[in-house]
């Protein structure tokens, strides 16, 4: 039996060890916030927090999450406010939206680690996460939007999960 | 699927709202159908006026979005043009997205022309709907129409200042007579409150929590889940197959075998083995496990680098002239200076970030589907044919598409899931793999293309021969179609603006062997891609400057008659004055005539007329001293006519400018054995944030013109811009798409 928290609610899992995670939030809890778009962890569409850092859920394999902290796009903010998402919409970056909930999170996972991102670390980044309306101006935009606003408006504690999880 | 059908649709409606629209709009859309859309039914006096519209007494307004969200916004900016003509208030309409129903005319998404199609329509419906609110507060008051008016979601009466809300007067205006066409009374630009304004779309909050619904999030209680394999070689029938390994797998239920389809593939499912399993995960493990044999078919003879060779011996001889004005040949015997150029585009892949997916249930001879798709009526028409139903008893739900690109109109994922569900009694949600949506697309063509001058002393054309082959998407339909259909001729082959006394068009044959479809912006593609690079090579070899040089080509300001068919052509008349200036546009904003080309670092232009929209790119190439390319800069000026939503119409060609920048740099499919070779973004790599351009900046015309297309039209100019820049740059002439091909340095 394999128990994990998932956007702070506790969860356990006795299926394949190996079934990405990815697989589990889908179609086991129905968090369907996180894409599938490879399978390889070429595309980023998948990208959840797992212990705080960005991850592709398609590659982490379930006893891989065991005891660990799971946060996906649901679970960011709990009005979906955090400034990572005020600035996507702010910015209009959506076009067809299925990528963005994964470039939301890996961006969510960069400005924690570094706030003020410059081109490059942007980049760096953000390369991972494919979009093939070709938002990444906008992405690129909204990133150093939010990077700009107060991070305190977001109540961060100790593990890095957002303050209002349950 | 021929977008010349687009225009015969559009007169349809045209028809249905000139007849007045309450008559046709209540024969199209029975009362029965807008009350069962609202919570109550008969105490709610909801009612009518079009086949888009409806209103509920407590003043909801309710437009139906009858095309499908893919991400240019469309379901929410065609609503804001009724709204805006019915003088609601945003805040208080709701949207309501259409299950596939023919009442709606076409609601193929696809072709960039929903706004084109719909705009004058939506209008309509917003004033008629205005005019009966006007009339009915009147009629209550007893005072003269012309006292009243409408202002946000109220009718004000001048004198008095007495006011009515739009719900209280629903059941009053629903008695009034409709407005004849020529009785409607539209606001003024002035007055519009939406159209020309950035109203955010109705799914940006919703995409950005993760709530919104795409197909492959679709549920069904008691669902299960399919993965398939499919015949590699297109056509190839089963020969065997085991399953004993992939039933072995936790969590996998059963086997399906889907028969081949019969020619001609159409938007038939493509046949195969199905694995049905608890979740998606075993269902993909399982189809690992299958083991199949396949015969092979008459497609296992297509080898991408020989095909290549065929296209070109095809082109480097005369062919079927499709359009001749003066006489090329003459021109050429004078024995005057030349030049020829032969260029290549391969096959592109689609690959929208969202895999084909669907849910479908067949239950008591009726199905229920839920697809990503832009075609929920070809949904319709193909579910019904593989279940041998009655299109009636087919009910489609629109999602929302993470990405269509084209590859969504075609439903034969759904299909699938219809025939699955059929086979093991439940509903069947079938996801798609990359490697099967790369693997089994409906490709965009691959192309060869011969382009041939004679030139005089300036080095401007005095005769022009342009010759092309590619296997044509129509062979969807028709698997003996060799040719390319007018259709794709009429995308920037045909309907050559140029100012030249002698101009030939010629198209070779050409035979399909992968499925082929229409992919953002089409034949344009391949068509700029040789027609703007030559012209480049032609400014090169005369030493003169590509923008002076282009303008100079594409002569004086005028309208060219291009015969074809006659409400289009009056509608959207070919004006080259709107190319040039579009050109003037986009070489002033990008500061062309000061940004002179250094090593490494130059601009380059383009172009092209599509979708009835005129458009120009200038992209800025630097290019180090490994080869690796960046684009830091690019400024596309677009007249598109008239523009609904100016953020979500640069929106799109920001991200044409992506997608041209995939298929200049990186894109290629190819096939060896009849098995394409690529399956994944390693293999086939589309522009990821830092490959992509860095900036670009969109120049709209301000214009009262008719809207036309912005989806598509921003595609075609892109990759000679950025191969013209290339040049210009390195002195690397790519005539062979993809430049990661070529060693620049």
């Amino acid at each position: 039996m394999i128990r994990l928290k998932v956007n702070g609610v506790s969860r356990q899992f006795d299926g394949d060890p190996n079934m990405p995670l990815l697989w589990f939030l889908r179609d086991e809890l129905r968090l369907t916030g996180t894409k599938f778009g490879c399978g390889m962890g070429l595309c980023g569409a998948c990208t959840v927090h797992l212990n705080g850092s960005a991850v592709r859920s398609c590659q982490t394999l379930m006893q891989g999450a065991a005891d660990k902290e799971v946060v996906t796009i649901e679970g960011l903010h709990p009005k979906a406010e955090h400034p990572v998402q005020q600035a996507w919409q702010q910015a209009n970056v959506p076009q067809c939206g299925y990528c963005q909930t994964g470039q939301i999170m890996q961006a969510a996972a960069l400005l924690k680690q570094k706030p003020k991102p410059t081109d490059a670390d942007i980049d760096t980044a953000m390369k991972g996460n494919i979009c093939r309306c070709g938002t990444y101006q906008r992405i690129r935009e909204a990133i150093k939007s939010a990077a700009n606003k107060a991070p305190a408006s977001v109540p961060t504690n100790r593990s890095g999960r957002t303050g209002g999880e349950q | 699927m021929n977008r010349i059908e687009l225009v015969s649709r559009r007169t349809f409606l045209g028809g249905m709202f000139s007849a007045g629209a309450l008559v046709l709009g209540a024969r199209l859309l029975p009362i029965e159908a807008l009350a069962s859309m609202s919570k109550g039914s008969t105490d709610h006096a909801a009612w009518n006026p079009s086949v888009y519209l409806g209103l509920e007494t407590d003043g909801t307004v309710i437009i139906v979005a009858h095309r499908s969200e893919m991400g240019t916004g469309i379901r929410s900016v065609l609503p804001t043009v009724l709204a805006d003509e019915l003088d609601a208030d945003w805040k208080r309409v709701k949207i309501e997205q259409a299950l596939g129903d023919a009442k709606y005319g076409s609601q193929n998404t696809d072709g960039s022309c929903s706004i084109r199609d719909f705009y004058d329509a939506m209008r309509e419906a917003g004033a008629s709907a205005r005019m009966m609110l006007i009339g009915a507060a009147a009629e209550k008051w007893g005072v003269p129409v012309a006292e009243c008016k409408a202002q946000n979601h109220e009718i004000v009466h001048a004198g008095s200042g007495r006011k009515l809300g739009y719900g209280e007067l629903a059941a009053l205006a629903a008695k009034q007579t409709v407005p004849k066409k020529e009785e409607l009374k539209f606001k003024s630009a002035a007055e519009y409150r939406y159209i020309g304004k950035d109203v955010p779309t109705v799914d940006r909050a919703d995409i950005c929590a993760g709530k919104g619904v795409f197909g492959i999030d679709a549920q069904m209680p008691g669902m299960v889940y399919a993965s398939i394999v499919r015949s590699p070689v297109l056509g190839g029938k089963m020969k065997s197959y085991d399953d004993k390994e992939a039933r072995a797998v936790r969590g996998v239920q059963q086997t399906v075998v889907l028969p081949g389809f019969t020619p001609p593939h159409g938007f038939k499912a493509l046949g195969g083995v199905a694995v049905i399993a608890d979740n998606t995960w075993a269902a993909m493990k399982g189809r690992e496990k299958l083991k199949v044999e396949w015969e092979t078919s008459e497609h296992a003879s297509y080898d991408s680098a020989k095909y290549k060779q065929s296209l070109l011996e095809t082109v480097r001889k005369p062919q079927k002239v499709v359009r001749n004005v003066g006489d090329v040949d003459a021109e050429f015997a004078k024995g005057g200076k030349t030049h020829e150029a032969e260029y290549y585009v391969p096959h592109q892949s689609h690959a929208p970030m969202e895999p084909p997916a669907a849910v479908a249930e067949f239950k008591d001879g009726k199905a229920v589907i839920y697809a990503a798709t832009q075609n929920p009526q070809a949904v319709q028409d193909t579910v019904a044919t593989a279940l041998g139903i009655d299109k009636k008893n087919v009910e489609c739900h629109v999602t929302l598409l993470g990405g269509g690109f084209g590859r969504k109109s075609k439903p034969d994922y759904v299909a699938e899931a219809a025939l699955l569900s059929k086979a093991v009694g439940k509903p069947v949600k079938v996801t798609w793999s990359r490697e099967d949506d790369i693997g089994f697309d409906y490709y965009h063509t691959v192309s060869a293309l011969y382009l041939k001058a004679a030139l005089d002393e300036k080095g401007r054309p005095t005769a022009w021969l342009q010759r092309s082959a590619f296997p044509s998407m129509m062979s969807t339909f028709s698997p003996a179609a060799t040719s390319a259909s007018a259709g794709e001729l009429g995308m920037g082959w045909t309907d050559l603006p140029f100012d030249i006394v002698n101009h030939r068009a010629e198209n070779g044959p050409a035979q399909h062997h992968v499925r082929l479809g229409w992919m953002r912006s089409v034949a344009n593609i391949q068509h700029a891609f040789a027609i703007h690079s030559f012209v480049d090579e032609l400014a090169q070899l005369a030493k003169r400057d590509a923008v002076e040089y282009l303008l100079d080509v594409l002569g004086p300001s005028r309208q060219i008659d291009l015969q074809a068919p006659s409400r289009l052509a009056q509608k959207y008349p070919l004006d080259t004055g709107r190319l040039r200036r579009v050109i003037e546009l986009a070489a002033e904003r990008s500061n062309w005539a000061k940004k002179k080309p250094t090593k490494g670092r130059a601009l380059g232009i383009a172009a092209h007329r599509s979708f009835l929209s005129y458009v120009a790119a200038v992209v800025e190439v630097e290019v180090d001293n490994s080869g690796k390319i960046r684009i830091p800069r690019v400024d596309i000026a677009v007249d598109a006519g008239k523009v609904i939503n100016p953020d979500r119409v640069k929106s799109q060609f920001e991200g044409a400018a992506v997608f041209g920048a995939t298929i200049a740099l990186m894109g290629e499919i190819t096939a060896e054995g009849g098995v394409i070779q690529q399956s994944n973004f390693h293999d086939y790599p589309v522009a990821r944030i830092n490959e992509a351009p860095l900036v670009t900046h969109v120049h709209l015309v301000p214009s009262d013109a008719p809207p036309a297309g912005v989806g598509e039209p921003g595609v075609p100019p892109i990759s000679p811009a950025i191969c013209n820049a290339v040049f210009a740059a390195t002195g690397k002439r790519i005539r062979e798409l993809p430049i990661k091909n070529h060693k620049l340095v």
